[in-house]
């Protein structure tokens, strides 16, 4: 923490530094989860939550990147975060994202290479998820590290929530599997589920997408949008 | 120093740079060993994919010392290399085709009117596995590519030790879309293929891979290989492999060396 008010002092706009209550370090975490959750809520990420949840294990695999990667963006912006020409902000924060995607990617592959070919161009694609690059320049750019590293974890929970929904129901309804175990006994295979097709194609995400906004929405009706 | 100062901008685009492509470089370096591992693993496991001796339960390294044994061959004429007489530079754990097919000194261009599976180049001196039982070969297991939709397809077929029916076929790499043209890893659809019959009795290659179901009634079932449903493009493409690599222009000269009863040499 030190380190952190040291430059909280030397700071250009010498915000007077906030300390991290216990309280506001749970809503940093939790808040994307449900009430503010990136994909639900900002509708920002879309695109890989529809290409990698065929599967429960892609799902996994690909929100503990992403979860990695958003952290760790948050914290080095924020940390470098008054010393950013503001001129060349949006690439500094690129290459920040570019190089942890690719360290990421390179662990994918050497150790679970069997995921990493599945996969394939997704994990690169994270850089530009639009979730990390909002929050490097919504949050990160402006709030201390600690802070952001809390927002880049709870948003990168709230991405895997609704990513892990979706893939859990899509292997479940579309190969009657659950983490490749079979669950619902095929009828190809002698058994009486027949699967849905619908669920391998990208769209069966947005309809669950939308399920689950639906569902999170009547559960809290404050983030109905007014017309 | 202002921030918005150009010398205060270079110097920050210069020092991120720096930090990045070290920690960068750092993670590729560190994990290459492992990941070029994995990756000879892969290749392995599909040889014994597509020589239908892969089962989740067995050590594939074991397996694969155990029972195959690879064979350089000269594509052009079917000629089989004794392992002294290896060109240079061509070994059978860093053999790679990709590299082989495109390098000047052990590849060489495909003609476009023979270039059925669009694959441009290849090499001159490709491995093949031979799939042994005491001194009897069961199958043999070539190494096939082509273009499919997207990407090349690098695979192998394996025939059986009549040279003609197919016992197995797999990929190892491939940049297909996921649950249409990806599907060619798909263990039900890989199932269709053994016991499919290659050659007809004249020893051309009569084997289609259809677009839709075969009708097992047809006289011509035992030469046909259901096509992948949503994916016309890529089954085309595995239909020409398969033409190409198994016809005079791929691997015909070898196999007619291996039913004169050929050895090395």
């Amino acid at each position: 923490m030190a380190e952190v008010i040291e430059r909280e002092e030397r700071a250009i706009e010498a915000p007077s530094s906030p300390p991290l209550t216990a309280k506001e370090a749970k809503s940093l975490l939790f808040t994307p989860v449900f009430d503010d959750n990136p994909i639900g809520r900002q509708v920002l990420g879309v695109c890989s939550a529809l290409a990698v949840t065929t599967k429960l294990e892609t799902s996994v695999v690909m929100s503990l990147a992403v979860i990695f990667v958003l952290a760790l963006s948050n914290v080095s912006v924020s940390a470098i975060r008054n010393h950013i020409p503001s001129s060349v902000r949006i690439l500094v924060q690129m290459t920040i994202i570019a190089a942890l995607v690719i360290i990421a990617d390179q662990f994918i592959q050497a150790f679970a290479y069997s995921i990493s070919k599945q996969l394939s161009i997704f994990v690169g694609l994270i850089i530009t998820n639009c979730i990390i690059m909002g929050r490097a320049e919504g949050f990160a750019s402006k709030n201390p590290p600690m802070h952001s590293l809390l927002d880049g974890v709870g948003n990168g929970l709230g991405y895997s929530t609704i990513l892990i929904a979706v893939g859990f129901f899509r292997e479940l309804l579309g190969s009657g599997k659950i983490l490749g175990v079979d669950v619902l006994h095929l009828v190809t295979e002698g058994g009486w589920y027949t699967p849905n097709g619908l669920m391998l194609l990208s769209p069966s995400a947005f309809f669950l997408i939308g399920f689950f906004i639906w569902i999170v929405r009547a559960w809290k009706p404050e983030q109905v949008e007014e017309d | 120093m202002q921030n918005d100062s150009i010398k205060k901008t270079i110097f920050v685009a210069v020092a991120l740079c720096l930090v990045c492509s070290f920690f960068v470089s750092l993670a590729a370096v560190s994990l290459d060993e492992i990941q070029k591992e994995n990756k000879r693993l892969d290749m392995i496991k599909n040889i014994l994919v597509a020589g239908g001796l892969y089962d989740p339960s067995v050590d594939v390294q074991a397996v694969y010392e155990n029972k195959v044994v690879p064979l350089l061959i000269q594509l052009d004429t079917g000629q089989i290399l004794n392992p002294e007489d290896y060109p240079e530079g061509i070994r059978v754990g860093t053999y790679e085709i990709k590299k082989m097919a495109v390098d000047p000194a052990f590849g060489r261009p495909v003609d476009p009117g023979e270039d059925i599976a669009n694959i441009r180049n290849r090499p001159q001196y490709i491995f093949v596995y031979q799939v042994m039982e005491g001194d009897k070969l069961q199958r043999v297991i070539l190494p096939i590519y082509g273009y499919g939709l997207w990407s090349t397809l690098y695979g192998f077929v394996s025939l059986g030790n009549d040279l003609k029916s197919i016992r197995g076929i797999a990929f190892y790499e491939h940049g297909e879309t996921p649950g249409l043209g990806g599907e060619v890893d798909n263990a039900r659809w890989k199932a269709l293929w053994p016991g499919k019959r290659a050659f007809d009795d004249a020893g051309n290659v009569v084997l289609s891979v259809i677009k839709g179901q075969v009708d097992p009634k047809s006289a011509k079932a035992q030469y046909q290989v259901d096509g992948l449903s949503g994916a016309t493009i890529t089954t085309r493409g595995v239909h020409n492999m398969i033409n190409y690599w198994l016809g005079e222009e791929g691997y015909g000269p070898f196999l007619k060396t291996l039913k004169q009863g050929g050895g090395r040499g």
